[in-house]
C-alpha cells in the first residue's frame, strides 16, 4: 500500500518536474501585446474584420496593420479601449455610434431553413428545420453573420429595444 | 539482427496495430483527411508510441515488478503516456505551427488512442526486454503511419469520386477501411511459419 502510493507520487513528482523545465524550454514567444488585445475582443472569432478570427485581428492590430477599429462587433468602445492600450489616435469612423446591434428575425417571413443557426457563431438562434427563429438577444454578438444567409430577407440587424431593466436617464451633454 | 528486423516487420505490416489488431481507429478515421496532417499526425504518434515502449518498459521492469505492483499497471502507464503526450504537444508548438493548427484537438487525444496503451500492455504480455519492446513499439507505430498516409490517399482521391449520396463521407470511409484491412491480411503469408 505504502509503495504504491509512494511510487505514484514520486512518479508524478518526476514527470511533472520534466514537462515543467520542457514547458520552460519550449516556451513560445507569444507577444504579450497580442495577448492582452485578444482578451479584449469579443472572442466569436466573427471575421468580419477579415482577420481568420480575433487571434488574427489582434496580431494585426498589434502589428500596426489593422485599425482598432476594425472589430464592428467590438464596436466604439472597444475601438477606443485598443486605441488608449496601444497609446495610439484611432479615427472612429462616424461619431454617430448607432449603439449595439442585434439581430431579429422577422417572424413573418421566416421559413425555417436553419441556415441562420448553423453561420451563428454564438448560439444565439434557436429553432428547428420548418420551425421560425428566434434570436436570443444576450447571447447575440451582432457579428451580422446571419444577415447575409437569410434566404427570404428575414434577418435585420436592430438596436437593441429598450426595456424597464436597460433604460437610463440620459447623461447631461454640455452645451456651447 | 536477422531477428529484430523479422520484429519490426512482423508489427508493422503482418500483425498492423490499426488494420488486423483493430487498435487506434479514432485518429485514424479522424485524421486521414489529407495526407500532410495524416503525415504528421503519423510522426506524433511513432514519437509517442516509441517513447512510452521504452518508458513502460523501464517501469515494469525497475518499479511495477520489484516492489509487486501489478495492480497499477494500467494507471501508471497512462501517466507516462499522458506525460509524453504532453511533451509532444509542446514540442510541435513550439517547431511547427502550421502542424499543430491542423492537428488541433487530436493531438491532445493522442493520449487516449488505444495503440499507444495496447503496444505498452502487449510488451509486458509478451515479456520482451528492452531493445525488443523498442522494437515492437516503433514497428507498432511505422505501421500506423503507414496505413494513415495510405487511407488518406485513398481518401483524397475518394472525394472527388462520383460516390452515391447514400455512401459519401463516412460510409465509403469504412468501406475502405475493411478493404485495406482485407489486403493487409494478406501480408500473414509473407513470413512462412
Amino acid at each position: 500500500m505504502l509503495a504504491a502510493i509512494l511510487s505514484l507520487t514520486i512518479l508524478g513528482a518526476v514527470l511533472g518536474t520534466v514537462l515543467g523545465f520542457a514547458n520552460r524550454f519550449f516556451q513560445v514567444e507569444g507577444n504579450p501585446l497580442v495577448e492582452e488585445i485578444e482578451a479584449l475582443m469579443p472572442g466569436s472569432n466573427c471575421g468580419q474584420c477579415g482577420f481568420p478570427g480575433c487571434a488574427g485581428a489582434a496580431a494585426a492590430i498589434a502589428a500596426g496593420q489593422a485599425s482598432p477599429a476594425c472589430c464592428p462587433p467590438g464596436g466604439r468602445s472597444l475601438a477606443v479601449t485598443i486605441a488608449q492600450r496601444l497609446g495610439v489616435s484611432v479615427d472612429l469612423g462616424g461619431a454617430d455610434d448607432p449603439g449595439p446591434l442585434v439581430a431579429e428575425i422577422d417572424e413573418s417571413i421566416c421559413i425555417g431553413c436553419t441556415r441562420c443557426i448553423r453561420a451563428c457563431p454564438t448560439d444565439a438562434i434557436l429553432g428547428g428545420p420548418k420551425q421560425i427563429h428566434n434570436v436570443m438577444r444576450d447571447s447575440c454578438s451582432g457579428c451580422a453573420q446571419c444577415i447575409d444567409q437569410c434566404p427570404t430577407e428575414a434577418m435585420v440587424m436592430q438596436p437593441l429595444p429598450v426595456t424597464l431593466q436597460q433604460w437610463f436617464w440620459p447623461k447631461p451633454a454640455l452645451r456651447g | 539482427m536477422n531477428e529484430y528486423l523479422l520484429l519490426l516487420l512482423s508489427t508493422a505490416l503482418i500483425n498492423n496495430v490499426v488494420l488486423v489488431k483493430f487498435l487506434g481507429l479514432c485518429p485514424t478515421m479522424g485524421v486521414s483527411k489529407s495526407v500532410d496532417a495524416a503525415l504528421g499526425m503519423g510522426l506524433a504518434t511513432t514519437f509517442v508510441i516509441t517513447l512510452a515502449a521504452a518508458a513502460s518498459w523501464m517501469l515494469e521492469h525497475w518499479l511495477l515488478a520489484p516492489f509487486d505492483l501489478g495492480f497499477l499497471r494500467i494507471l501508471s502507464f497512462i501517466l507516462v503516456i499522458a506525460a509524453a503526450v504532453q511533451f509532444t504537444e509542446m514540442a510541435i508548438r513550439k517547431t511547427s505551427p502550421a502542424l499543430y493548427e491542423s492537428l488541433g484537438i487530436y493531438l491532445p487525444l493522442i493520449t487516449t488512442n488505444c495503440a499507444v496503451l495496447g503496444v505498452a500492455l502487449l510488451n509486458v504480455q509478451q515479456g520482451y526486454g528492452f531493445v525488443k519492446s523498442v522494437l515492437f513499439g516503433f514497428g507498432s507505430a511505422l505501421g500506423f503511419t503507414i496505413v494513415l498516409l495510405i487511407f488518406a490517399g485513398l481518401r483524397e482521391r475518394l472525394a472527388l469520386a462520383g460516390v452515391p449520396a447514400a455512401f459519401s463521407g463516412a460510409p465509403a470511409a469504412f468501406i475502405t477501411i475493411s478493404l485495406l484491412s482485407l489486403a493487409f491480411m494478406g501480408f500473414s503469408g509473407l513470413i512462412p511459419a
